[in-house]
């Protein structure tokens, strides 16, 4: 199904324009810059691509008109139509016509200066020949300007035209100017059609969209139509006749029976019956406005019998009124269903039909007997059905006791509480105790258990389980001996904390047997620790040690000495070193002790020790620094 | 209106304290304080602090088991409202909470028992070692030689009995 949508062709420029477009745009789209000193080819080829790209666009733009507008030969009839009676057919064909002649004259221009262009000797030759055929070509647009404003008129009519879809379920209205047509429309669809009292309100078709049966119908309103011959008829009259003859549609004819409109009901018939071969093959209602003024039966008779000639020709004669709505969407509906068959009923004709007629089959299971077979319902089904019937009686609801009692109301809900003892609905329960919740501690069998657990209890007390007595307590040895134990503790912490303080000052310390030993000091340290020190002049170490019992020098060992000559150097006296400054065998074991000892921990560890090989300085500068010349490595 | 534990430090939460925290298994954390939920933020380990209820139960500072602890737990059944059954456990819940304390305190005594022990121990050994350091071997405590001038003195009772 082709959809017709107009609104897309391109705008066509005005000559001027389409000139002006067209030569700046070769400026643009072409280098601009050539030297007389450039090789000929060179230049004419500058000259020829100048030429040719601007009859590219000219050709190009036209060609995009031409293929744009539509070609009356290959739309539908009714649009074909409707561009003859709105455009005039031949002169649109005309004007497309001279756009395509105008086209083919620039090609051919385009080439002979092209070939031209070839026998030019010099930039100036070149230059002028370019001239002469883009003037040429303006020259020919120039000549299209009466085609081109009729064209872009028409685009622009053609992209206000209603979408109209030729194919698709419509419902049109026709009738003299002024009968109702439009406001019909503006009823039924939400299509803004002008109304206004007057006659050719409405000078073009319009198109609005309803709904019925789930399906989009389309409704054209078309300009009134008078009663005079064809010949005769306007631009306006003819499109309302374009539609009618053009779409296959459920035609309403609009009368009005008030003649209002300036038209007697004589006149409107007469118009029915001129332009009768018209509705040929389409579903067609009559339809009587504007009711709220004049009823047909208030009619004078011979109107009357004119109006009900209808019925006699078998043509469905409805009234409505659009002001006050009355009869409107009948209207609609009726016409709408009338289509509807009809659509139905000429597809039925065609062949492809059957195709589909064949294929579908609706059973209709046929009864085998007379006797009726009702559902069975069981007794007690029923019993119960009829039971809840009669218990129908409304329950009081909360809302209706809200209703009666108004601003008092309060929301009881306690009241539909089911315990065993009512009286204790509204009590105040108990929720938390102590950090405890009640709720935790709920069990019907808790006075049980809370027996058990005191007698539990009981037996704990007999058992002495909470016996604290303690028989140390009171004890005065054992009292005595954490005094006691206190006492040593203190004491000994005063011990460290004086020797860390001892220890911090660095400075060379003194064996405690070589310190002097002040006696009063002594004695009251000792007195401290229970020591009875009365009568301690006595003592001995309150003598004065006497100058005559000092101690005599220990005597050193004595190595042999061998008369030296004087001319012999006297280190081979000397004894070995490991056993020079020692006094006897035992003392040397000793010190060979004492030494291998102090190497143990480096031995241990793998590290360098006493007798290992010193290097001090294991890059020294002088044999890192400088040229090496000749010579070792290692001497510089 | 209910009071729920706090989830870390086993505390009772009161209405209107605490903050919640459902996390997207559905499971709820209650906590009554920042210092609860900041600490379960850290994924600390109830039972690894040492000031939560968790931690003192399973480190056995606390009573853990005990009948009196089995009054006290959800049940989930649905009992209807009986007031005779209400007061009855509002004065059970007392005397049970009475017997617990109880309980609970005992608990904490005979623990402290053994630590008594020890220190007696210690004490001994302290003075066995190091009596030194305040009383010289040397010494001959007024006490003592009270005793032994005593002594000393029936013996010479005695000898004058004999001797007379």
């Amino acid at each position: 199904m082709s959809h017709y949508n107009f609104k897309k062709i391109t705008v066509v420029p005005t000559a001027k324009d389409f000139v002006d477009i067209v030569l700046s745009k070769t400026q643009r789209k072409t280098p601009t810059v050539v030297h007389k000193h450039y090789k000929i080819s060179r230049i004419r080829q500058f000259y020829t691509r100048k030429v040719k790209f601007s009859q590219q666009t000219f050709h190009d733009k036209l060609s995009q008109i031409i293929s744009d507008f539509p070609k009356l030969e290959d739309v539908h009839p009714f649009y074909a139509d409707l561009m003859n009676v709105l455009y005039d057919k031949d002169h649109f064909k005309l004007a497309l016509g001279q756009i395509n002649t105008a086209r083919h004259l620039i090609d051919n221009v385009a080439k002979d200066y092209v070939r031209l262009m070839k026998y030019a000797d010099s930039l100036y030759r070149c230059k002028q020949l370019k001239k002469a055929a883009l003037g040429r070509m303006c020259t020919i647009m120039k000549r299209q300007k009466q085609s081109l404003e009729y064209l872009e008129q028409v685009r622009q009519h053609l992209s206000r035209l209603p979408s109209i879809d030729p194919n698709t379920r419509t419902l049109l209205i026709c009738g003299f100017p002024n009968v109702g047509k439009s406001s019909f429309i503006n009823k039924i669809t939400r299509a803004d059609v002008e109304v206004q009292p007057y006659a050719f309100t409405t000078k073009s078709l319009f198109v609005g969209h309803t709904d019925y049966k789930y399906l989009r119908w389309q409704v054209v309103d078309t300009p009134g139509i008078l009663d005079h011959s064809l010949e005769e008829r306007n631009t306006i009259e003819m499109q309302a006749i374009t539609a009618l003859a053009h779409l296959r549609a459920a035609v309403i004819y609009v009368m009005d029976v008030s003649e209002q409109c300036g038209h007697s009901i004589e006149q409107q018939v007469a118009l029915f019956k001129n332009i009768k071969p018209l509705f040929a093959n389409k579903p067609l209602i009559v339809c009587v406005n504007k009711i709220d003024i004049l009823k047909i039966e208030d009619l004078p008779e011979d109107k009357r019998d004119l109006v009900k000639s209808f019925e006699e020709e078998e043509i469905p004669l409805m009234t409505m009124s659009t002001l006050t709505e009355e009869g409107v969407s009948e209207l609609r509906n009726e016409a709408c269903d009338r289509l509807l068959a009809h659509r139905v009923e000429t597809k039925i004709k065609t062949k492809k039909v059957n195709d589909i007629a064949n294929r579908l089959h609706v059973a209709v299971p046929q009864k085998r007997d007379k006797k009726e077979r009702p559902a069975f319902i069981p007794e007690a089904v029923m019993k119960k059905r009829q039971a809840m019937e009669i218990e129908k009686e409304k329950r009081k609801l909360e809302r209706d006791i809200e209703l009666e009692e108004g601003d008092d109301y309060v929301l009881d809900l306690r009241k539909t509480w089911d315990l065993p003892k009512p009286e204790e609905k509204y009590d105040v329960i108990p929720e938390i105790w102590e950090g405890h919740n009640v709720a935790d501690f709920i069990d019907p069998d808790i006075m049980k258990k809370l027996d058990e657990l005191e007698k539990e209890e009981e037996l704990r007390e007999k058992a002495g389980y909470y016996d604290n007595y303690d028989s140390d307590d009171d004890d005065e040895e054992v009292q005595e001996m954490r005094k006691t134990a206190s006492r040593i503790r203190e004491k000994r912490q005063l011990i460290t904390l004086e020797s860390g303080e001892k220890r911090r000052i660095q400075r060379p310390r003194v064996p405690r047997t070589a310190k002097k030993i002040d006696v009063k000091q002594m004695e009251e340290s000792m007195e401290e620790l229970g020591v009875e020190m009365d009568g301690s002049d006595e003592t001995h170490y309150n003598r004065l040690r006497s100058r005559s019992a000092s101690k005599v020098a220990l005597k050193r060992k004595r190595e042999p000495s061998e008369p030296r000559s004087k001319s012999r150097a006297r280190s081979a006296s000397k004894p070995p070193r490991d056993q020079s400054g020692v006094r006897d065998e035992t003392m040397a074991k000793k010190a060979k002790k004492i030494g291998r000892n102090a190497q143990k921990s480096f031995n241990m560890d793998a590290r360098k020790g006493e007798a290992d090989r010193r290097v001090l300085d294991m890059k020294p500068k002088h044999l890192f620094s400088g040229k090496r010349k000749m010579g070792k490595t290692d001497r510089r | 209106m209910r009071l729920d534990k706090c989830y870390f430090c086993s505390s009772t939460l009161y209405p209107g304290h605490g903050i919640q925290f459902v996390r997207n298994d559905c499971k709820i954390f209650k906590f009554c304080r920042s210092k609860c939920h900041k600490a379960f933020k850290k994924k600390r380990n109830p039972r690894r602090s040492r000031w939560t209820k968790a931690f003192r139960k399973a480190a056995g500072k606390d009573l853990a088991v005990d009948p009196s602890f089995e009054f006290e737990k959800r049940r989930n059944v649905p009992v209807k409202y009986d007031r005779e059954l209400w007061s009855n456990t509002v004065k059970a819940m007392q005397r049970i909470s009475e017997i617990k304390t109880k309980r609970q305190n005992q608990f904490i005594l005979n623990r402290l028992k053994k630590g008594k022990e020890l220190r007696k121990e210690a004490d001994k050994r302290e003075i066995e070692k190091h009596i030194h350091l305040i009383k010289s071997p040397a010494a001959r405590s007024a006490k003592l030689e009270k005793k032994m001038v005593e002594v000393i003195e029936e013996d010479d009772d005695e000898r004058m009995e004999e001797e007379i």
